[in-house]
């Protein structure tokens, strides 16, 4: 497995994280915390989608 | 004699040598941690009721700590990107940022001990308990002498199972302010460091293990950003896997803290 199928379960692994503490925050009522959750989830997404645009040419192995 | 298989795959793995060997020590890793966080069940799950604690740790602090982790973990795969299109000039700049940002985890993880260890639970002869962090201590202060004062900038509870849920209402609202007290006024007198319970035992063990790799991988990191980098001129390729290398071992531990993380300071 190279470095690029391993940085992709990193960044399903934070999104997951993200997500997480943001249902964490709310059920803590911590709003903020948790807008603040969902944001970086929803970046985290995006970046992996351009991570993997970006990496289209190198191998998962 | 030449070392065969260090940029080439071996045809019966597909692997270089390298990268099999990281995979391996990887395994060996997944153990280690597997058997600490099996540990950690096992613990709290046989706490007696009301006495694991929580809120205990800064969740701004682990947050911070959550997203420095996850962007060196960009950083290095950029840096790997880097050597792959040939452009040292930003894999030096990328990995520069990576030995930044590990430093900076570092940095806060300390604080977060510092913090543990001049926080204390005293015992007090009257059956009540102080709770707080270490102001001052008086010059002839001796508790086996009962001599001397302690000042401390916390609260005193009735009793010491308030002092373990932190995220309650009446917690928050209790009132910090400097407390004096007498040796003599002193049953037990104990810091929140490994030895205090089990938690701050488990916790210490894990996220002092977790920052020893940290400052690991941030020394390999270095060596290659520094000295080790001259390989670029002269094998391109080798230096290239050993970039790769070392992020997937980054990777790992990025992964590690993305488990400890809501473990430890979220529930």
């Amino acid at each position: 497995m190279s470095l690029k199928a391993f940085h992709l379960i990193f960044v399903t692994l934070l999104t997951s994280l993200s997500f997480g503490c943001a249902a964490w925050a709310f059920s803590n009522s911590k709003p903020g915390w948790g807008v603040v959750g969902i944001a970086t989830g929803i970046i985290v997404i995006i970046y992996g989608i351009y991570f993997l645009k970006k990496l289209k040419k190198i191998s998962y192995l | 004699m030449e070392i065969p298989y260090t940029v080439q795959n071996r045809p019966d793995t597909g692997l270089y040598n390298a990268k099999l060997g990281i995979w391996l020590f990887l395994a060996s890793e997944v153990m280690l941690f597997g058997g600490l966080f099996s540990a950690y069940v096992l613990l709290r799950a046989g706490a007696e009721p009301g006495m694991w604690p929580h809120g205990w740790l800064n969740v701004t602090l682990g947050t911070v700590n959550t997203l420095l982790l996850a962007l060196s973990a960009i950083t290095t795969l950029l840096a790997w990107a880097a050597c792959k299109v040939r452009d040292f000039g930003k894999f030096k700049f990328f990995h520069a940022c990576t030995i930044l940002l590990a430093l900076s985890f570092l940095g806060i993880k300390s604080y977060e001990y510092h913090d543990k260890f001049i926080h204390y639970e005293i015992a007090l002869a009257d059956g009540t308990f102080a709770d707080g962090h270490l102001k001052e201590k008086s010059a002839d202060f001796d508790l086996k002498k009962k001599t001397g004062t302690v000042t401390i900038e916390g609260h005193i509870v009735e009793d010491r199972k308030e002092l373990m849920d932190l995220r309650t209402e009446e917690a928050k609202k209790a009132v910090h302010k400097e407390i004096e007290i007498k040796a003599a006024d002193i049953k037990k007198m104990q810091n929140y460091g490994p030895w205090h319970n089990t938690f701050t035992a488990i916790y210490f063990t894990m996220s002092g293990l977790h920052a020893l790799h940290i400052l690991g991988g941030t020394l390999v990191i270095f060596y290659l950003w520094g000295p080790g980098s001259k390989m670029w001129k002269t094998d391109p390729e080798r230096f290239t896997n050993r970039i790769e290398v070392s992020g997937l071992f980054w990777h790992f531990v990025d992964l590690v803290w993305i488990f400890l993380f809501p473990v430890m300071y979220l529930t």
